[in-house]
């Protein structure tokens, strides 16, 4: 029993922080959506009618369908990309040592290390003296830069967990390397893949600088476009640019709870336990 | 020997040192690495040292003899440090009290991780609404007479790296917790510590490298803050961090080497201290953690 007496004011103090924190976090969200749904907020406690035309005027005038679009598009290339080039990358780090393994490993890993800024501007500089900033082009080229590291990293552990021996039955079958991939690895790693691709997703419509160096006009992402129409505030309503960032908090809430399905948060140790190396 | 014989031979030499065919499929992702970082970076080291005026250094040394520039590192270390150090030190007793199983336990693990998806902006236009002078926790604290100013300056700013921050410090430390092996510390119940003791001993050492791994990774991202910095922060005075600099260098005043060398003074100050920490990390014990429990 004492034991428990003893413990009780720290727990006590630990789930009151908690909940401190989450309250105002509750008190943090529920502003910006009390206010994307109210009429006139001034000097009250809550708005002084509801109404939804801040949802209306936000998808019209900032085209949030074309900015949608392109915020798939974005996303979906930059995820293929990274898987196909990420995945047999990572295979090969998690099975085979080489010499200069190390080195490659450490390629991999400072673009995670950095801050997007610090690459991202000598890489817009870049990017804009081989014109391929500005579209659409130079904002997957751009986000791939963190995100083949990413779907290396969070790989390795699946692949860890295969059994070489299936492999090397396979190769004693007869099967080439690209029949074992297609196969016998690929099925295999159904859910890994899976689990990068979401984490990979999620960074990627998350990701502001980098889509901010590179994007032009009609390359804008959701985060992007929201930035600008937050700068830019006094010419819009405040309220549309709630409305829009609702809609962007919404459509990132329904992927992470989809990811949260597949990747259980305790499986990320065995990738960190990676990372300093 | 023909020459088939010898190419035969070398093939076999290198196979035997791990250099065979297979490597092949690295070549992709090397080059995207290759192309899309170290190529970039690369320039833009050589972009920082070719300044119109003022010689080699002449970028370098424009950034350095100007306070107003120099002082962004300091601005910078004081916002990202404080936030980083209080991320991890808080998400340490709270995932330690939620490492076992009970009921509720996905709920308040994704709850905890819901602010992942805010972003910047909505974190932003958030503090604004409900920290702001007429804002809902202003008005919880009617019983002071002026309203506390906590936007638009270091609280601002600080309060969004903690919002977005947390979260991400918190998945990290809990994903290491679970993976020490709980019956270490029961072991040591067995021996007679008591809980202070069995966290002391057992538990903070084992976790020790995943802690340092853990404000690394959460140092890089409130390091490189900057729609926070310019939205709820005071990006002309208070808050005028390093990446607010380099990017008003590079593309409002189109000076793209001053702009390069900010970036890369920016990535050194953070290797550094991403270095000390895992430096004083390697003073510790590194090695098994007993496997998942």
């Amino acid at each position: 029993m004492s034991r428990r007496i003893v413990a009780s004011p720290t727990s006590w103090l630990i789930w009151g922080a908690v909940a401190f924190f989450l309250i105002n976090l509750a008190g943090v969200i529920a502003s910006v959506v009390v206010n994307s749904f109210g009429e006139r907020w001034f000097d009250t406690w809550l708005p002084s009618g509801w109404t939804t035309q801040w949802y209306a005027t936000a998808w019209t005038e900032f085209g949030l369908l074309n900015v949608m679009v392109v915020t798939l598009e974005v996303a979906v290339l930059v995820v293929g990309i990274s898987v196909l080039v990420g995945v047999p990358a990572s295979y090969v780090l998690a099975r085979r040592s080489f010499p200069g393994r190390r080195l490659v490993y450490l390629l991999f890993l400072l673009p995670i290390l950095m801050p997007p800024i610090t690459y991202g501007i000598p890489l817009a500089t870049v990017l804009y003296k081989y014109g391929f900033a500005g579209h659409l082009t130079g904002v997957v080229l751009a986000n791939l830069v963190p995100s083949i590291p990413f779907v290396i990293l969070t790989m390795t552990p699946f692949i860890e967990q295969i059994d070489p021996a299936i492999e090397r039955a396979a190769r004693m079958c007869g099967a080439k390397t690209w029949q074992i991939f297609a196969r016998i690895l690929a099925p295999l790693l159904v859910p890994g893949i899976l689990a990068a691709s979401i984490l990979v997703l999620v960074r990627t419509v998350g990701m502001f600088e980098l889509t901010f160096l590179t994007a032009g006009p009609d390359s804008q992402t959701l985060v992007v476009a929201l930035y600008y129409s937050m700068s830019a505030a006094g010419i819009r309503a405040q309220q549309s640019v709630d409305a829009m960032a609702v809609l962007y908090t919404a459509s990132m809430l329904v992927l992470l709870v989809i990811a949260l399905r597949f990747v259980n948060p305790t499986q990320l140790v065995a990738r960190v336990k990676e990372d300093p190396d | 020997m023909t020459r088939t014989q010898t190419r035969l031979a070398v093939r076999h030499r290198l196979a035997e040192r791990g250099v065979d065919r297979q490597l092949w499929l690295l070549v992709p992702g090397l080059a995207c690495v290759l192309a899309l970082f170290v190529y970039p970076f690369a320039y833009g080291i050589g972009l920082s040292f070719q300044p119109a005026e003022g010689g080699v250094f002449g970028a370098y040394r424009a950034f350095f003899a100007d306070a107003y520039q120099r002082d962004t590192i300091a601005t910078t270390l004081s916002l990202s440090l404080p936030a980083a150090i209080l991320n991890v030190a808080a998400s340490v007793p709270i995932a330690y009290r939620m490492r076992g199983r009970f009921r509720g336990k996905r709920l308040l693990t994704t709850v905890l991780v819901v602010p992942i998806t805010l972003g910047t902006v909505l974190t932003a236009e958030g503090l604004l609404n409900y920290l702001g002078p007429a804002g809902w926790f202003n008005r919880l604290l009617f019983f002071v007479d002026e309203p506390i100013r906590l936007t638009n300056n270091y609280w601002g700013v600080f309060f969004s790296l903690v919002i977005t921050g947390f979260p991400f410090a918190f998945l990290l430390i809990l994903s290491y917790l679970s993976g020490i092996d709980p019956t270490l510390e029961r072991a040591a119940a067995t021996l007679g510590a008591g809980r202070r003791q069995r966290f002391q001993r057992i538990t903070l050492p084992l976790l020790a490298p995943g802690l340092a791994t853990t404000f690394c990774l959460t140092f890089v991202l409130a390091f490189s803050v900057f729609p926070s910095a310019v939205l709820v922060g005071d990006p002309a005075g208070t808050t005028r961090v390093i990446s607010i600099a380099a990017y008003h260098a590079a593309y409002e005043v189109y000076d793209y080497s001053l702009g390069s060398a900010i970036a890369v003074v920016m990535g050194v100050v953070e290797l550094l201290v991403v270095a000390i920490v895992l430096g004083l990390r390697s003073l510790l014990y590194t090695g098994s953690t007993g496997g998942k429990g």
